[in-house]
């Protein structure tokens, strides 16, 4: 392979295969394409659903909720852990990209499907949710780009698995992989299963929206589609992780306290993370008790524990980098001390936060049969869902593009304050669309539903008005997100665009990342202590967080059967 | 920025490996990583897919 293929990063000296770096770039770049075009889709739902506004009428906001799920639940998300696979194999290992044009061919396949199911959602004919559950009939080119983009996946996935077998091959790595790439070959794992759940429910729908077959089985459907559907959502969680070990080993060195621990919450995501699908089913006739419970109360749990390891290990990380980076006086001077100007680690640290508080301890409660009951299909699930892809996978991925733009697009970031304030922005927003959600879903207030006023409905139903001070406070805190996700984007296009190139002197004189975190990023190796009595009180606080909400939730379920 | 306290000392990096000891079998067990691929999906085929679409075949047809 020629060297002429590769450079050598100044500031990680890690080596980067051009190919790969061409890859990386075209799929974060079409990422952020797919984020703005599902993000103003879910604004203008958020504005519908904030009754004073009511913006869109019944068919154009059944559209948009169409469009906001895929783009921002599938496109988005799938098109950015695809750049991240090939940063965590052929970057972080030191090796060349497997088949680079199978991979390009991989890219067009997904950026073919994408393409065509939105326009399939924008012709109106296919305005079946993000479900699109059956016998509710899409557009077939609905379907067929879905297929499209799973394949294209399923393909570039196959190219990442290539490239860790070429680094093997050619020995660019001595013992295990970079914990950051077995994260990402955890995602990976996700990913196959979930995409071949996609393709197991969507070949057949798609026949029968052509007419080749004659029915679909409503259950069935569930079942296999909830594979991929929530499966999917699995893949960020394990690449949101190997996100928070990246950006905190490259803006303040951490490595993490245990990292035999932290690969066995990783094995732990392999095991048992897409068991936890079944907690969209939990009211379904026809399945047994057993099914839901040990897909959800027994193996649900134990992936959450992987979280809650996760959730320890990250704070703990960088707590003992600081205190080694001069830091250490105090319990919490680590904290206050910490780079909150640096977009990249604020946006991190906020998305450990936000998805531990906001999606992790909510998932539990929905995950308990018993207690899912009063919630499900309300807006306690998107609520929920909020916090863990926007608070938490898509904040993630934002802090770590503000180091990719300097490290692989080799530019300056530009309007550097807007940048400072942009982590703080979306996850104030994002973290207000949750947990206003959460409290509408309480409230019982459905979701999916146009008006829930029911204005033209033969039968009236009132909702308490705190439930509609709910969705006033969701549709403002929409409106705070969408600032803090165009301003993202303005800061990333923008920089990418018009920022001043960072040739090899520059980035020198100039790094953005922590000194000598390249190697630490790249390589195997714990922290090498166990002081971490601030991240011990935050730990705490979680608990007791938790503990608090799971039996106040327990607290309704009595009120809703009360017992005499 | 703040002017940080006096660090600390550094601690003893344990990133080395001794190629000659034995690998233990967990670590084994994460260094394959097609071996995770097969358990990352037969786990969730049976438990999940596999056991859930038996319990709907096996509902009565209504007469």
């Amino acid at each position: 392979m020629s060297n002429l293929m590769f450079r050598t990063c100044p500031e990680t000296g890690l080596k980067v295969h051009g190919p790969a770096e061409a890859l990386i770039k075209a799929n974060a770049v079409v990422a952020v394409v797919f984020l703005l075009i599902g993000g103003l889709f879910g604004l203008l739902v958020a504005l519908t659903r904030w009754q004073a506004i009511h913006l869109l009428p019944a068919d154009l906001f059944y559209l948009a909720l169409t469009a906001h799920g895929a783009d921002v639940l599938v496109f988005w998300i799938i098109f950015f852990e695809v750049a991240l696979l090939y940063f965590a194999s052929a970057i972080l290992l030191n090796c060349r990209l497997a088949t680079p044009r199978i991979a390009w061919a991989a890219f067009f396949l997904m950026l073919a499907g994408a393409v065509m199911a939105n326009v399939a959602v924008l012709q109106g004919e296919s305005s079946v949710m993000f479900t699109s559950y059956v016998p509710m009939k899409a557009a077939p080119h609905f379907y067929l780009g879905l297929i499209l983009f799973a394949v294209g996946t399923l393909v570039a996935v196959a190219v990442f698995f290539g490239t860790l077998v070429i680094a093997k091959q050619e020995k660019t790595y001595s013992g295990s992989v970079p914990l950051v790439t077995f994260g990402a070959v955890t995602a990976a794992i996700i990913a196959v299963y979930t995409i071949a759940s996609g393709a197991i429910i969507l070949i057949p729908t798609f026949l029968w929206s052509v007419g080749l077959v004659g029915e679909i089985d409503t259950l069935t459907y569930r079942i296999v589609w909830w594979g991929f559907g929530h499966s999917s959502q699995q893949i960020n969680v394990a690449a949101q992780v190997a996100c928070w070990y990246a950006v905190a080993a490259l803006t303040v060195g951490a490595k993490p306290i245990s990292e035999k621990v932290s690969r066995f919450a990783f094995l732990l995501y392999i095991c048992f993370l897409l068991l936890a699908s079944a907690h969209h089913l939990l009211v379904d006739p026809g399945i047994s008790s057993e099914w839901k419970v040990f897909n959800t109360s027994y193996a649900l749990f134990l992936a959450v524990l992987g979280s809650m390891i996760h959730g320890m290990s990250v704070p703990g990380a960088i707590e003992v980098a600081q205190r080694k980076n001069g830091f250490a006086h105090g319990v919490f001077t680590w904290l206050r001390k910490a780079p909150w100007g640096n977009p990249a680690f604020a946006g991190m640290f906020l998305s450990v936060i936000l998805f531990g508080f906001l999606g992790g301890i909510t998932g539990v409660i929905m995950g308990t049969e018993q207690l899912n009951i009063i919630i499900h299909n309300t807006l306690y699930v998107p609520g929920h869902f909020h916090g863990t892809v926007v608070a938490g996978t898509t904040l993630a991925f934002m802090s770590i593009t503000y180091l990719v733009v300097p490290l692989i697009f080799r530019r300056e970031l530009i309007f550097k304050r807007l940048a400072q304030l942009q982590p703080y922005l979306f996850g104030l927003g994002a973290m207000g669309i949750s947990v206003f959600m959460m409290a509408a879903g309480t409230l019982g207030v459905s979701r999916r539903h146009w008006d829930m006023a029911f204005s033209d409905a033969p039968f009236s139903f009132d909702y308490p008005p705190a439930a509609f001070m709910m969705m006033g406070l969701n549709g403002m805190s929409a409106i705070v997100a969408s600032l803090g996700g165009v301003a993202f984007i303005v800061v990333i296009v923008g920089s990418i665009l018009f920022g001043k190139k960072r040739d090899d002197a520059f980035a020198k004189e100039n790094p953005v990342i922590f000194q000598g975190s390249g190697a630490t990023v790249a390589h195997h190796g714990d922290a090498g202590s166990l002081k971490i009595p601030g991240t011990t009180i935050l730990v705490a606080v979680f608990f007791l967080s938790f503990v608090l909400y799971y039996f106040v939730n327990w607290k309704y379920l009595s009120e809703v059967w009360p017992l005499s | 920025m703040a002017e940080p306290d006096q660090p600390e000392e550094q601690a003893p990096s344990t990133d080395t490996e001794d190629h000659a000891e034995k690998i233990p079998a967990m670590q084994s067990l994460l260094d394959n990583h097609f071996l995770l691929l097969f358990i990352g999906v037969a786990v969730p085929a049976v438990l999940y897919t596999i056991w859930g679409v038996m319990e709907v075949a096996h509902i009565p047809i209504a007469n």
